[in-house]
């Protein structure tokens, strides 16, 4: 039997398929029920994702069966949680493009990520005049760490701007990005935009200049086939959280020389190789960034979650994920009074959808979109430079996934009709 | 969410919302004072002139959600031409009306009755208040003669 399982060809397998909404759907509870008399409408995607049943069974199962600290025990119990541990670890390195293990690190979300860089490679790494590129469309997970060891060490922050429909102004980055960068730090795809952004060819560039290169692939990551290899990034962040795995995990892939450079992050249990009271050395990577005891069920039922994209196939919910995107975009476009944020084009973009109502406050919009079960969010996005620049003082987003069909944007349109009347416009 | 639309935008909220009253400029102004509200954004500013010990005009200014538009513009109906103090023990009233305190508004300021709809929508209580302790910082420095208020920040006034 087990041999039919091996053989069974996956979506991604047999080529581009077109994805059974419905029955993905009916994989995840949550979103078989009512909002006061509404069914429940998940637009809110960007900040998390729901979890399929295999996912929540994961965790459960773990606790049930298997549950022991990680890496020391001596017995049955923590052999296996060690063992299923780790084979996440393995599975998340060929996830995103075939890494070794070992520059797989486990940390509690992308934010996390993020830091341990700052505070490890960028502690030792920046120096005054140093210069630290990021761009205006960073959320601020990749933006405020940089703003503080800028300051801290006297260095540059500079950032490639955002065009008014949403691209990175890449006109000027020959003077951006420059023989005194050190740090090239850039989202992969934008929280508030959409925007997906040229990597590759911005890692080249700051390789061209010996410039070290982060990306911020939390948007990416839950959305389109990712490689950190063909991207050539030194360092690739991400969040299970919003790709149908549990909170609290979040990865950092680097590349094993820069890994092994670096000092490391939290200091305790786990990252050691000898302790004596005059002197201690450190554990070999991976373990050296995993301080402490990990997040260990959660870790464990992210490989449940990257199987369930797997057997979707990355390409195939990208594909989903430009057609339904460019139909909301069509929709949306129809209302009037409501205007779009970020690239028009579904070829360059993921579905975090921004708007504005030229009359009605995003909190407004919010509120009343979720009288009738619709799931968005409202504000600033954590991306309060971006929100600057586009002359907003916050938006409303919708942001599409895997489970999310037509039908589910045409709520979202048929509210904001009714919205427009409700508040007497 | 946690109240019925209709609850939190009740009739009166949307006619002030639409029609926001205190708008009109005014010429002297006694206390000026500055509102924020970093996670929604809402920005407002607060005129008041004072004659003798009595509130004579109000302009308010408010960019923001239909609830702190109609907070701040019932407020500005509701201050005009009534005694500082007064005025004074109506914003603290109201401040702890919206924290969930039982308090009895006098009579003649049954409007602001209608903003007690916010407070089952706990992200949206900070809309409602942003003018009133906008109002009560700029009376503080009123009284205490120091010349400029400082802007209130809603992160910090919990």
């Amino acid at each position: 039997m087990e041999s039919d399982i091996e053989n069974r060809p996956t979506a991604q397998a047999k080529g581009l398929l077109p994805i059974d909404i419905e029955r993905i759907k009916a994989d995840f509870p949550i979103l078989d029920q009512k909002i006061g008399d509404h069914q429940l409408v998940y637009l809110d995607n960007a900040a998390s994702t729901q979890k399929p049943r295999v996912v929540i069974n994961a965790i459960l199962e773990f606790y049930r069966k298997y549950n022991a600290n990680i890496h020391r025990g001596l017995h049955y119990l923590s052999e296996k949680a060690t063992a299923m541990y780790e084979h996440t670890r393995e599975h998340t390195a060929s996830f995103i493009g075939g890494v070794q293990p070992k520059e797989v690190i486990f940390t509690g979300g992308t934010t996390g990520a993020i830091n341990l860089v700052a505070y490890t490679w960028g502690e030792e790494n920046i120096s005054e005049g140093d210069e630290i590129v990021i761009s205006e469309m960073e959320h601020h997970a990749n933006l405020v760490p940089w703003v503080i060891l800028a300051k801290k060490k006297n260095a540059v922050l500079k950032r490639i701007p955002v065009t008014p429909d949403g691209y990175l102004d890449l006109t000027n980055i020959d003077t951006i990005i420059t023989q005194k960068t050190k740090l090239l730090a850039v989202t992969h795809m934008s929280n508030v935009l959409g925007t997906i952004n040229p990597v590759e060819a911005l890692a080249k560039k700051a390789h061209a200049v010996g410039a070290v290169v982060l990306i911020d692939g939390a948007q990416a990551a839950p959305h389109m086939p990712i490689d950190v290899k063909a991207i050539d990034a030194d360092f690739y962040c991400l969040s299970a959280h919003k790709m149908l795995g549990p909170t609290g995990v979040g990865v950092l892939y680097g590349k094993a020389e820069l890994l092994d450079a670096m000092p490391p992050f939290n200091l305790g249990g786990e990252m050691i190789r000898e302790v004596r009271f005059d002197k201690v050395t450190w554990a070999d990577l991976p373990n050296k960034f995993e301080g402490g005891t990990p997040n260990i069920a959660d870790v464990v039922a992210f490989d449940s979650a990257l199987h369930y994209l797997e057997e979707l196939g990355m390409d195939n919910i990208r594909q989903h994920e430009m057609d339904l995107t460019a139909y909301t975009l069509d929709q949306l476009s129809a209302i009037p009074g409501l205007e779009i944020q970020g690239p028009r084009n579904s070829n360059q973009r993921g579905g975090a959808i921004s708007f504005t109502d030229s009359d009605i406050h995003p909190h407004d919009i919010s509120t009343f979109l979720d009288s009738k079960g619709i799931a968005i969010r409202a504000g600033h996005h954590c991306a309060q430079p971006l929100m600057k620049i586009m002359g907003k003082v916050a938006t409303a987003r919708a942001s599409l996934y895997i489970y999310n069909n037509e039908q589910d944007v045409d709520a979202l349109v048929k509210a904001l009709g009714e919205m427009r009347r409700y508040f007497g416009l | 969410m946690s109240g019925s639309l209709d609850d939190m935008y009740r009739d009166i909220i949307l006619d002030h919302y639409k029609a926001p009253r205190g708008k009109k400029p005014i010429e002297e102004a006694n206390i000026a004072s500055d509102g924020h509200n970093p996670a929604c954004g809402d920005e407002l500013e607060l005129k008041v002139s004072v004659d003798g010990s009595t509130v004579r005009d109000v302009h308010i200014n408010c960019k923001g959600c239909a609830i702190s538009v109609a907070s701040s513009s019932m407020l500005a109906e509701q201050i005009k031409g009534k005694p500082l103090e007064e005025v004074k023990g109506l914003a603290e009233q109201v401040r702890k009306m919206l924290k969930g305190e039982n308090v009895q508004l006098p009579e003649d300021t049954d409007d602001l009755d209608a903003l007690k709809g916010v407070r089952n929508f706990p992200v949206r209580i900070k809309c409602a208040l942003l003018a009133w302790v906008t109002l009560l910082e700029g009376i503080k420095t009123f009284e205490k003669g120091t010349g400029e208020s400082k802007t209130i920040n809603l992160e910090e006034t919990d």
